[in-house]
């Protein structure tokens, strides 16, 4: 650990994040988070105690070299920092901004153990913002293959794969069902946590490297896979449709107006800009009383949307307690400071509507935490005779999505399991030739940063069957 | 030709337009009861509309549609040469299609135009076609000559009388006298309610075209969830044709109105011109 020549001063406070205030925040869109100035950057980045061996590239889904960087940013040299980062991670803006560090690599960060992790994530940010702002430089091709490849989606997962196959020198084209590229990042993840100008800039440079979008195309209809590859001349195929199918609680009255999943609530607001209806056309009705149902993130991003579009109360309403909320940490407490409730230990058993059929009350049972489940989390029971009424006139249903399965269900021979996730190898080949997937198809529900590592698995084991077929 | 150009364009009736656009890809791919989502500008809203008809060769694709809000007011005013800016699709499961036997096919309003599709695809798979398009007044009525060509008879009807039979009662005395295999109905949900309990007593399969508010169309919102014998299920994934006789039509009706207050504020404001810009 710190045994280095002259021990160091270990500082045990992180510098803080700057932010908007909540009072102000939760009036706008805008990115809640500022992001550190450079000298903020250089200040945390000196904590670092640049371990011999760090635990927190343990931590790291992808193994960015952490010490590495952070040394590179210390010394000034931004340019050589976040190539460092990128030779693992083609999306550092976006994972610094969203990824769960703190059960990542700050979690394993040994500065933890007496004080605050070193903040890894904002110091990815700093670098990725800095090359952002002085404009991507497009690196070297290879020269071409003359192989085509097809990658169906454009989250995190299909726009890693393209970039690295196009790197490579091979013809890349995305078909995204969407009207609009970035997959969760555009669709569901808030303006106020990701701002979309920074998925656009990633979606630039991948088309500046020879990507072709196509937009509005929904593989297992306009095309199916097996056509893509023997009618549409592509090489190979790349899945990354993400798990986007929304659960619902099946419980009497959701059926009602003013009750949406969380995706139909995200996808109005973020990709149809209904926040800013009647400009845009697409509209959204927020009721004064919130409730949204789930403890994840989405629930988190659900909720402090409702707000921004000006509900009086906003109250989350989760089945078990804190300590299992499944939400970022970070995330929780921005959302507890901008004044919303959270409702522990209470589950909907049914809604209640007016005569217009528009939701107006909600029934609730409290729980009680019984023993742990296979999750390991402690199983919410129900509690007899404890039913309970709220007034609310707006209801997000955020209790969790499944895969996509429009793939599956047009994809003759496509091994899935029994949850819809498409079976692939470690490298994501799939049960048929020249197929490969990865990113929540695979996973179900995880991470932007999984997502992104599936992705370049995927470009590397595509790449590598392409060059061996003759 | 330029993706999704407008190649040409038809009044049908009042406030009843047919485009045909250029979409090669969809054209390749569409069939009979599936629909596309066509989004007029980075502003636009997402609007599913029914394909009435697809041309491999040209690459082109037909559809009609209702001048009634402000995107279809919108799109209505849009003249051959100009380009629509997405156009997703096919999207839905294809009708089924094959010998059923004597199949009764009804529709209102605007599905005139798709049902023809139909008549014509269930009529090559050997079927006889009885055929009933109905409209509220007579005026709006269209594809007359078109629908008696391809069916073994038709029928007309109207609200209001002014044209054939007023209202669908007369279908109580055909179907006590001829037996049929099959029912298909395009149209309002008034009107599919109507048929489906007309044809409930003589148990005749009925499937309905349901249009519930769509937002994606690809599965992913659930704004489209219809209660179908009980079971939630997705209209753009799952339908958009479903089993009638257990579809659950009041909430249905209830859905579709969510939003009425928001869609007369936009209209009204685009007919003011306060926001020349939008959807657009
Ligand atoms: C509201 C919300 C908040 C989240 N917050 C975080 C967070 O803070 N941190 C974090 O790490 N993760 C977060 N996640 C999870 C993360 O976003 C996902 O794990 C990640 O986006 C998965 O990437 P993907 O590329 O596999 O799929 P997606 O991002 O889902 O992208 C799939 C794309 O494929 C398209 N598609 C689907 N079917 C077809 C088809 N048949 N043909 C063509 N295209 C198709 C979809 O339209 C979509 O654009 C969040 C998720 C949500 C919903
Ligand atoms: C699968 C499917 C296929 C469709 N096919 C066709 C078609 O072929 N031709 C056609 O004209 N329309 C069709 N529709 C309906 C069409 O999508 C809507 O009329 C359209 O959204 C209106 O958009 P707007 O902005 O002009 O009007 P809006 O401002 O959205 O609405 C104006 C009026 O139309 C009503 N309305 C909105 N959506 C619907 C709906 N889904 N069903 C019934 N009434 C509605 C509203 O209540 C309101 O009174 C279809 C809908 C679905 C779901
Ligand atoms: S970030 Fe933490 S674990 Fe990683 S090298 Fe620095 S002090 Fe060690
Ligand atoms: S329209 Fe969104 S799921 Fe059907």
């Amino acid at each position: 650990m710190a045994e280095s020549e002259s021990k160091p001063k270990i500082k045990k406070k992180a510098v803080p994040m700057p932010k908007q205030p909540p009072e102000v925040r939760k009036h706008n869109f805008n990115e809640v988070a500022l992001g550190y100035t450079e000298e903020q950057a250089l200040e945390e980045a000196s904590r670092c105690l640049q371990c011999p061996k760090p635990q927190c590239v343990k931590g790291c889904p992808v193994e960015i070299d952490i010490p590495a960087f952070i040394k590179l940013l210390r010394e000034g040299k931004y340019e050589e920092g976040i190539r460092k980062i990128k030779e693992k991670n083609s999306l550092p803006a976006i994972c610094g901004r969203v990824c769960p560090q703190e059960e990542q690599c700050q979690m394993m960060c040994v500065l933890g153990k007496v004080g605050d992790p070193v903040s890894i994530g904002r110091l990815e940010r700093f670098l990725a913002d800095w090359e952002r702002a002085k404009g991507f430089t497009i690196p070297e091709k290879a020269p071409p293959t003359g192989k085509r490849v097809a990658v169906i989606g454009a989250g995190p997962a299909g726009l890693t794969a393209a970039a690295d196959l196009a790197k490579l020198g091979h013809e890349v084209v995305i078909f995204e069902a969407l009207h609009l590229p970035g997959g969760v990042l555009v669709y569901g993840i808030p303006e106020f946590r990701l701002p979309k100008s920074i998925v656009q800039a990633e979606v630039d440079y991948i088309k500046k490297l020879g990507v072709e979008l196509k937009l509005g195309y929904l593989i297992g209809r306009t095309y199916t896979i097996p056509e893509l590859l023997k009618d549409e001349g592509f090489d190979a195929v790349f899945i990354g449709t993400g798990a986007g199918l929304p659960q619902f609680l099946g419980v009497p009255g959701e059926n009602l107006g003013g009750i949406y999943s969380a995706n139909e609530f995200l996808i109005r607001v973020n990709l149809m800009k209904s926040y800013a209806f009647p400009e845009y056309d697409t509209p959204i009705r927020i009721g004064r009383h919130v409730a949204v149902i789930g403890g994840g993130n989405v629930a988190m991003d659900a909720a402090r949307s409702a707000l921004r579009l000006g509900a009086e109360q906003v109250c989350i309403v989760y089945r078990r307690s804190r300590e299992e909320m499944p939400a970022r940490k970070e995330e929780i407490e921005n959302a507890e400071e901008e004044g919303i409730i959270c409702k522990f230990l209470a589950a909907p058993t049914r809604f209640i509507g007016d005569e217009k059929g528009w939701v107006k009350q909600m029934e609730c049972i409290r729980m009680e935490l019984g023993p742990p489940d296979e999750s390991g989390r402690r199983r919410p029971v129900p509690v007899k005779g404890s039913e309970f009424l709220m007034d609310v006139d707006t209801v997000i249903i955020a209790i969790g999505r499944t895969p996509n399965p429009i793939i599956q269900r047009t994809t003759e021979g496509l091994a899935v399991t029994k949850w819809g996730t498409i079976v692939t190898d470690e490298n994501g080949k799939t049960s048929l030739e020249g197929v490969y997937a990865g990113g929540d198809i695979v996973t179900g529900e995880a991470t932007v940063i999984s997502a992104m590592g599936a992705g370049k698995k995927a470009a590397r084991a595509i790449h590598e069957y392409l060059m061996s077929k003759k | 030709m330029k993706m999704y150009e407008i190649v040409r364009t038809e009044e049908l009736a009042p406030k009843i337009k047919l485009f045909e656009v250029f979409a090669p890809e969809i054209a390749k791919k569409a069939k009979p009861g599936q629909f596309i989502i066509v989004i007029i500008g980075e502003k636009g809203e997402r609007v599913p509309l029914t394909i009435a008809g697809y041309d491999a060769g040209k690459g082109t694709i037909t559809f009609v549609f209702n001048e009634v809000g402000k995107t279809t007011r919108q799109l209505g005013m849009m003249k051959p040469g100009e380009c629509i800016w997405n156009i997703t699709g096919p999207l839905g499961n294809p009708s089924e299609i094959k010998y059923f036997g004597k199949v009764l096919c009804v529709a209102g309003g605007v599905m005139i135009a798709p049902m023809l599709l139909q008549v014509k695809a269930l009529r090559e798979a050997g079927n006889t076609v009885v055929t009933v398009i109905g409209a509220r007044i007579k005026e709006l009525l269209f594809f007359k000559e078109e629908m008696k060509a391809l069916s073994h008879r038709l029928y007309v009807a109207t609200d209001d009388g002014s044209e054939g039979y007023r209202g669908l009662d007369f279908l109580k005395d055909v179907l006590a006298s001829e037996k049929f295999d099959r029912c298909v109905a395009m149209g309002p949900v008034a009107m599919l309610q109507t048929v489906c309990e007309l044809t409930r007593p003589y148990k005749i399969p009925t499937i309905v075209t349901l249009m519930p508010i769509m937002v994606d169309g690809m599965g992913m919102c659930g704004v489209c969830r219809v209660n179908v014998g009980g079971q939630m299920k997705f209209g753009c994934v799952d339908g958009p044709e479903f089993d009638g006789h257990i579809v659950d039509f009041e909430e249905l009706i209830k859905r579709q109105r969510m939003f009425l207050p928001e869609e007369r504020l936009s209209a009204l404001l685009w007919e003011l011109g306060g926001c020349s810009c939008g959807g657009k």
